[in-house]
């Protein structure tokens, strides 16, 4: 009993020895005429839920990229590892990316701690980070392109068309316990004072990640919109606590009409979850619809029904901000000739692809692309109707003008200034205490 | 030829009312007054209109004179409304049958692109549920007439007088009296008049409607600035009356949602009170027993699509079955070999959890599935105008204590039950009397498991159905148990609640973070004072446990 036992389990190494050699040979044997593109995406854990679909994303972009013969003559190798949701695995993944796969780009992340985890790693190994996630700003990374929202080309806009489009005058913020509403709302609260919003007509709440019970504050919610003054709801909620606190909406009949909410994390794939019958009118501010109405979105719906091999697939914001990542860097490394780092950030700058809406994206000299800001309403049928837009692309800002400890910053990391932290006032780069948190 | 004319004649039309467009919307002002156009032409107008240029086409809609009128506002409202793109016909969709509006013939059409859907943003809803109300308060059915007049509450400015005065006279509902009456101290607090004034002040006193709270406050604040200091009191009074009954509304309030959430609490937590309080296994899967729950209601639910009031009846002792079997299967497959070891259980059960989830990722792919929630657990139970019940957390009461009900009977009323308790209380001597320990054992957890599925099919309704929703309710699961204390089931129903009501006490003014620390750190100083919860266990089983 005990030797067969043993025998298979040397059997069993000497399998896995094998492959290991053979997958050892294989990638040295690649090396010399592929260009390999790291995929850092939770593939399990908490975040699978909304970075899986990223991962097919960038593989996708992969394949088409090879079908059309790779890029300068070479083959693109994809290198999916999984950091399980769990935020020190992050910066490890990173780390055996760049060290032991030698990746060229990494595409990845999605939360903010993830981010500011990769970080340090990406800035001493020199390595290149696409992040396609909305996200609360006051960061520039040389590692980092960052080609999701900054506050000013997400919150801002909709709180403006909060304002001048519906008249709302009593706002509550509510989000989840981090870093990102937490920032978000503190730049909101800070602008809509300077718009005259009294101090008594904001409300904050937050709430712990995956809060499952909504009564109370829903409630809340409903008391505080019954003040005489239009009220909407911005919500910086995030990931699983969505869908109770949209069904607890539903059944205690908040209405679009009376007190609309408007959600920056709430998208296609998250509406995929339940019946948004009675939802219809609520808001999201993203830079891209599924629904938004142009040949270059039907082709890129089209083609990814295709490789998940389902017509119910929604496509969404972070989608397409992986897919102008992607496009941005395959021009790049054709402009500069070489996937080499250095060579690749420095042809970034000022290079335009077109994004999915219609229009085009700019990558900017701090690592913030331009795009359009869209307000959606929820339809019955999961997909946002646009309502709004703006008039041209928006520059994204690194730096927030509405907080007093990043209103003197900037970010340029062309020359003169060279710097992701810039003081305009002080001309140090370094300016602030905020720029290492 | 004819054919071609036809087309050309379709391309003519459009470019012309794109001309036409703007020269409409000058017009509109003075035409809403002439009302020269008939609906058709309306229609017509709102096929190329952006949601700006909607509204006061929907505002000339309204007051067309025509029988369809209110068919073709409620249509444009509930989104129905669809227009073919080859030759501008108006259609209604219901589900995914198509007629054309005006003659009411089924048309059917080549693909999905053929077809266009003529928008309506919240702005247009409103004006749209306002133009009904008004339309609607002549209804015959008094339901329909009580939606209009509430929803005239919100919309007081846009009826005039007159109307509203005939209405008032012609009503023979008290229900629908009441509410319009609220209508018409609305509109005589915009009065110029004094006395009119207050008269609107008086009728609107002590009336629960968020909309009256707010007009009230904001005729307090005109009334402050200009002057008119005796109306302010006299508002200021009406809105007192108005706060004080909203206090008492408020605590029932807290009351309820503590106790729904002390319901979500126990249902989580009873499968646990076996496995864990009975057995004293420690058993980190229970989380993911429950997503196994969730996720058999998803499949029943996939199975029959067209039954979804059903489904969750079927699904009942479906998830019991599949959670059930999964608990024995574990029970027998690793926690058999590892009983008086807690810490190993503790690693062992957690490993399973990450397992399960994995698996159901797998499966089912890591996003979240839709639960169809039924009809009848949508909605809520209206007591007064500000004082709302939801109908899905009432059922959710009831239910859970319709379990644990079932539960007490099965421990104290059969033959199984009795087996349960002698080979907890004393394993050797149960033995030694016949009772085959081990499968003891393995159906105790396998029940324990099986209710832990039936919370899943209850929570399935509350929260979203994903791989990671159970962990989401381990630890208020154990807090549960522990408090209540081991081994007790009516220290899981008493903890249960009085967990969830101090919940939901201290969230209105700790905040959701802070309550729920503040409620841990209540936990762990009450363990302090008595390890073994509210309700110990007295005698031998105490001992053994």
């Amino acid at each position: 009993m005990k030797t067969i036992r043993f025998n298979t389990i040397k059997k069993a190494t000497q399998i896995l020895g094998m492959t290991a050699l053979a997958a050892g040979v294989n990638l040295a044997h690649a090396a010399d005429d592929t260009i390999k593109v790291g995929v850092l995406h939770s593939l399990s854990g908490t975040m699978a839920i909304s970075e899986t679909t990223l991962k097919d994303t960038v593989l996708m972009m992969i394949e088409e990229q090879n079908k059309k013969g790779g890029l300068l003559g070479k083959k693109l190798e994809p290198v999916v590892v999984d950091p399980a949701s769990n935020w020190p695995l992050f910066a490890e993944k990173t780390r055996e990316l760049l060290e032991k796969e030698g990746v060229d780009v990494i595409f990845g992340c999605w939360t903010s701690v993830s981010r500011k985890s990769v970080l340090p790693v990406v800035e001493e190994l020199n390595g290149l980070l696409f992040y396609p996630v909305q996200y609360e700003g006051e960061e520039s990374s040389y590692n980092v392109f960052y080609t999701g929202a900054a506050p000013n080309q997400q919150a801002i806009p909709a709180v403006d068309y909060l304002i001048n489009d519906l008249g709302v005058e009593r706002f509550v913020l509510a989000g989840t316990d981090y870093v990102y509403p937490r920032t978000t709302n503190k730049i909101l609260e800070s602008y809509l004072k300077s718009k005259g919003v009294a101090e008594k007509d904001i409300m904050i709440n937050y709430t712990p990640f995956g809060h499952s019970d909504w009564q109370t504050i829903v409630s809340d919610v409903k008391k505080f919109g019954s003040a005489g003054k239009k009220t909407a709801v911005v919500s910086t909620i995030n990931g699983d606590a969505n869908v109770p606190f949209y069904k607890e909406l539903a059944n205690q009949g908040v209405n679009a009409e009376d007190i609309p909410v408007v959600a920056f994390s709430v998208g296609e794939e998250e509406l995929s979850g339940f019946d948004t019958a009675p939802l219809v009118g609520h808001l999201a501010a993203w830079n891209y619809f599924q629904s938004a109405d142009s040949e270059v979105n039907e082709e890129f719906i089209e083609a990814w029904h295709n490789y998940i091999g389902s017509e119910d697939r929604v496509t969404n914001d972070p989608m397409e901000a992986t897919y102008i990542g992607f496009n941005m860097w395959a021009k790049a490394v054709e402009k500069a000739g070489s996937e080499d780092v250095d060579k690749v950030r420095g042809a970034m700058y000022g290079i335009e692809v077109p994004n999915l809406t219609g229009g085009t994206a700019v990558m900017n000299e701090n690592h913030h692309l331009s795009k359009p800001v869209l307000i959606g309403e929820i339809q019955e049928d999961g997909q946002f109707e646009i309502v709004w837009a703006t008039d041209a692309e928006v520059k994204g800002d690194a730096w927030t003008d509405f907080l007093p400890e990043s209103k003197n910053l900037i970010s340029d990391w062309t020359s003169p200034v060279n710097c992701g932290n810039y003081n305009t006032v002080t001309k140090t780069c370094g300016g602030s205490a905020v720029a290492g948190e | 030829m004819r054919a071609a004319f036809l087309r050309l004649s379709g391309r003519m039309q459009r470019l012309l009312s794109l001309l036409i467009f703007p020269a409409l919307l000058l017009f509109s002002a003075a035409a809403a007054q002439a009302n020269t156009l008939s609906l058709a032409e309306v229609g017509d107008a709102l096929i190329d209109a952006n949601l700006r240029q909607k509204a006061p086409l929907v505002e000339q809609l309204l007051s067309v004179e025509d029988d369809d009128t209110l068919r073709f506002a409620q249509t444009l409202l509930e989104g129905d409304l669809y227009y073919r793109k080859s030759d501008r016909l108006l259609l209604t969709k219901d589900d995914d049958d198509l007629q054309a509006f005006f003659t009411q013939e089924p048309v059917v059409i080549s693909s999905k692109r053929a077809i266009k859907k003529i928008s309506v943003n919240n702005r247009l809803r409103i004006q749209l549920r306002a133009g009904i109300a008004r339309m609607q308060i002549f209804a015959s059915s008094e339901a329909t007439r009580l939606t209009a007049a509430q929803s005239l509450l919100k919309s007081a400015d846009d009826i005039d007088t007159a109307t509203l005065k005939e209405a008032m006279a012609q009503e023979t509902s008290p229900k629908v009296s009441e509410v319009l009456a609220l209508v018409v101290g609305l509109k005589q607090l915009q009065s110029d008049n004094d006395n009119e004034r207050r008269m609107g002040v008086d009728a609107l006193s002590g009336s629960l409607y968020p909309e009256v709270r707010g007009a009230l406050s904001n005729f307090i604040r005109d009334s402050e600035a200009a002057g008119h200091t005796k109306e302010a009191a006299l508002a200021a009074e009406a809105m007192e009356k108005i706060e004080t009954r909203l206090k008492i509304n408020s605590v029932i309030e807290n009351l309820y949602f503590g106790l729904a959430l002390g319901a979500v609490l126990l249902l989580a937590a009873i499968g646990l009170a076996i496995t864990f309080g009975v057995m004293g296994v420690i058993n980190m899967a229970h989380g993911e027993m429950i997503m196994l729950g969730a996720y058999t209601t998803y499949v029943v639910q996939q199975l029959m699509p067209d039954h979804i009031g059903m489904s969750l009846v079927v699904a009942i002792p479906a998830a019991f079955v599949v959670s059930g079997l999964v608990g024995i299967a574990i029970e027998r497959g690793v926690i058999r070999h590892l009983y008086g070891r807690p810490l190993e259980t503790l690693l062992a059960t957690f490993g399973i959890s990450l397992i399960l989830q994995q698996a159901v990722r797998s499966i089912f792919s890591p996003l979240n599935r839709e639960v169809a929630t039924p009809e009848w657990m949508a909605g809520t139970f209206s007591i007064n105008p500000a004082l709302a019940l939801t109908y899905n957390r009432l059922y959710i009461i009831i239910f859970s204590l319709l379990v644990l009900a079932l539960l007490a009977l099965i421990l104290k009323r059969t033959l199984f039950g009795l087996q349960m308790r002698a080979v907890t209380m004393n394993r050797p001597m149960a033995s030694s009397m016949g009772i085959r320990t081990g499968w003891v054992d393995a159906l105790t957890f396998g029940l324990g498991s099986g209710i832990a599925g039936i919370a899943g099919v209850a929570l399935s309704q509350l929260t979203n159905v994903g791989p990671n929703m159970g962990q989401a309710y381990i630890i208020d699961s154990f807090m549960v148990v522990v408090f209540g204390g081991v081994g007790n089931l009516w220290g899981t129903l008493v903890g249960a609640m009085s967990l969830g009501v101090v919940n939901k006490i201290l969230e209105p003014w700790a905040g959701a973070v802070v309550a729920k620390i503040l409620v841990l750190v209540f936990i762990i100083l009450f363990i302090q004072k008595r390890p073994r919860g509210l309700f110990a266990l007295k005698g031998r089983a105490a001992e053994m446990g």
